[in-house]
């Protein structure tokens, strides 16, 4: 049975119908249109599928909708403000840390998280802080160095 | 597409026991491991039990007698950065700052974490193996590699708990509440190995909520860690891992306890250890009669052999670092 939700989501106030078996993943795409957020494993391996609850990154395919209900999202698409892209989505466009693309949303949201938390993070705290999302593109490398980019 | 349920969001623990009044009914923590198991069909269900509004559930303190209580829905992360934790139970910090991901520990829970179910591929995956009610077991003949080498009888799983080894080591308790009232168990005692019941992972009925996990006060010359060794760097669950909880008298190891990961079905406390170095000064020759007895008993499977050289290497390793402590 469906049941309405309300949350905050990049700022803005939602009511939402969901189905008790309805991930934060589907409803943000399915329901809201916001499909910057991915789906890849649904079992929690990827991190792509990643955003910012009440502050901290969580993987939305985990999440039931229901959960969500009185909390304060992020997605990707609420990083970019009139005065463009985020600089952790500048860096990451500047240094080629974007291939196929698909990590990349899970990517950002959690440097952005790790960037709000420790802003001069070293090289092995990137790694830490990006050890949940999977790119099978990159190599890593490129990504690490636009985090540290903006770090600095 | 995960199945159809329903949800329900108690505010009381009674209440929550009362809607667990059939086995198809779930409890639902953080919902990392649950979420998982119900979209491959692992088991089924019908009604998930949200405990995340139970606030007696939650948070981490000291207990009167200097002891600490952590909430079922403490979180890992806030296992792993707890000041408390960290500074007089570093096993167990360490422990949950290795499980998972940043994202799961963010979310995922200490209750949920000891409650988790078997990671063998076959158990996750299309098989109706020995586990779950069929009569055979596919990893003893198939894809082993990542099975056990002790404690292994008819199905081999490791228990893929990190923090788990570490509450054995501390000696900790858990505290469980159902219909039948509340009850307390030794951790060591509340995972069950297949030699007992191959079709329960904890001695918990479906009717039954771990509520919260008791540390006892760190005993004097108290010194702990984790060791926990995996495929690669990012996430991973652990191939061979030691929980240590020593307490030293001078440089003699006085009592304490030695437990294994990625090596038995349940958190396997190292009995063959702990007798090496018991009464003993960690010099070199205990440390290296202490790496051989670690496996004495081992049984590997077809493709788990290099486990062996693993779990030699760290127990040696662990034990020369915490004996510089
Ligand atoms: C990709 C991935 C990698 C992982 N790697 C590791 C790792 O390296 N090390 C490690 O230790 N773990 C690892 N895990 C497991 C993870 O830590 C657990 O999923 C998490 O701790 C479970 O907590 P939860 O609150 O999300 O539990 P849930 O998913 O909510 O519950 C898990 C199970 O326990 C039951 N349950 C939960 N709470 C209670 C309670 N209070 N009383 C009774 N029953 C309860 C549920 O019914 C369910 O069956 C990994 C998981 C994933 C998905
Ligand atoms: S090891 Fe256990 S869970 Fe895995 S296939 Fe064998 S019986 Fe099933
Ligand atoms: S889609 Fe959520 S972790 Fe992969
Ligand atoms: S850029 Fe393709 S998965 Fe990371």
């Amino acid at each position: 049975m469906k049941r309405i939700i309300q949350l905050t989501i990049n700022d803005k106030e939602y009511e939402v119908a969901v189905e008790p078996n309805q991930t934060l993943t589907d409803m943000l795409r399915y329901e809201l249109g916001l499909t910057g957020t991915k789906k890849g494993c649904e079992v929690g391996d990827c991190g792509s599928c990643t955003v910012i609850m009440d502050g901290i990154p969580v993987n939305s395919c985990l999440v039931l909708a229901m959960q969500a209900n009185g909390r304060k999202i992020t997605t990707i698409e609420g990083l970019e403000t009139e005065k463009g892209m985020h600089p952790i989505q500048k860096a990451f466009v500047e240094k080629g840390a974007i291939q196929c693309g698909f990590c990349t949303p899970g990517m950002i949201l959690s440097s952005k998280s790790l960037l709000d938390k420790n802003p001069n993070p070293t090289e092995e705290e990137i790694r830490a802080g990006i050890s949940g999302n999977l790119c099978r593109c990159t190599g890593y490398q490129k990504i690490v160095d636009a985090v540290k980019s903006v770090g600095k | 597409m995960l199945p159809n349920f329903s949800y329900v969001r108690p505010k009381s623990l009674d209440e929550a026991v009362r809607h667990l009044d059939s086995p198809e009914n779930r409890i639902h923590a953080g919902g990392t491991d649950l979420l998982g198991c119900l979209r491959e069909r692992v088991f089924g269900v019908a009604k998930i039990v949200s405990l995340s509004g139970i606030q007696e559930l939650k948070g981490i303190t000291e207990t009167a007698e200097g002891g600490l209580r952590i909430g079922a829905l403490a979180t890992l992360r806030e296992i792993a950065e707890s000041p408390l934790i960290r500074s007089k139970y570093p096993v167990l910090a360490q422990g949950a700052a290795e499980a998972a991901s940043p994202q799961l520990r963010n979310q995922g829970t200490l209750g949920g974490n000891l409650c988790q179910k078997p990671r063998c591929w076959y158990y996750r995956g299309d098989f109706h193996c020995l586990r779950k009610g069929g009569d055979l077991c596919y990893a003893m003949v198939g894809e082993n590699a990542f099975h056990c080498i002790l404690g292994g009888d008819a199905c081999y799983i490791v228990h893929p708990s990190d923090t788990a080894p570490a509450l054995v080591a501390l000696g900790a308790t858990v505290r469980i509440t159902g219909a039948g009232g509340p009850r307390t168990v030794p951790v060591e005692e509340f995972f069950v190995p297949p030699t007992q019941d191959l079709t329960r992972e904890t001695v918990l009925e479906h009717n039954e909520i771990l509520t919260e996990i008791l540390l006892p006060p760190p005993p004097q010359g108290l010194r702990s860690s984790y060791r926990k060794v995996r495929a690669r760097r990012s996430w991973d669950f652990a191939l061979a891992g030691v929980a240590l909880a020593l307490q030293f008298r001078g440089e003699e190891v006085a009592g304490g306890r030695v437990v294994l990961s990625g090596a038995a079905p349940i958190p396997w406390r190292s009995v063959e250890v702990e007798e090496v170095i018991l009464g003993k000064r960690l010099d070199a020759e205990t440390i290296s009669a202490a790496a051989e007895a670690v496996v004495k008993n081992a049984e590997p499977l077809a493709q788990n052999d290099y486990k062996l050289p693993l779990f030699r290497a760290i127990v040696e390793e662990e034990l020369s670092a915490i004996a510089k402590v």
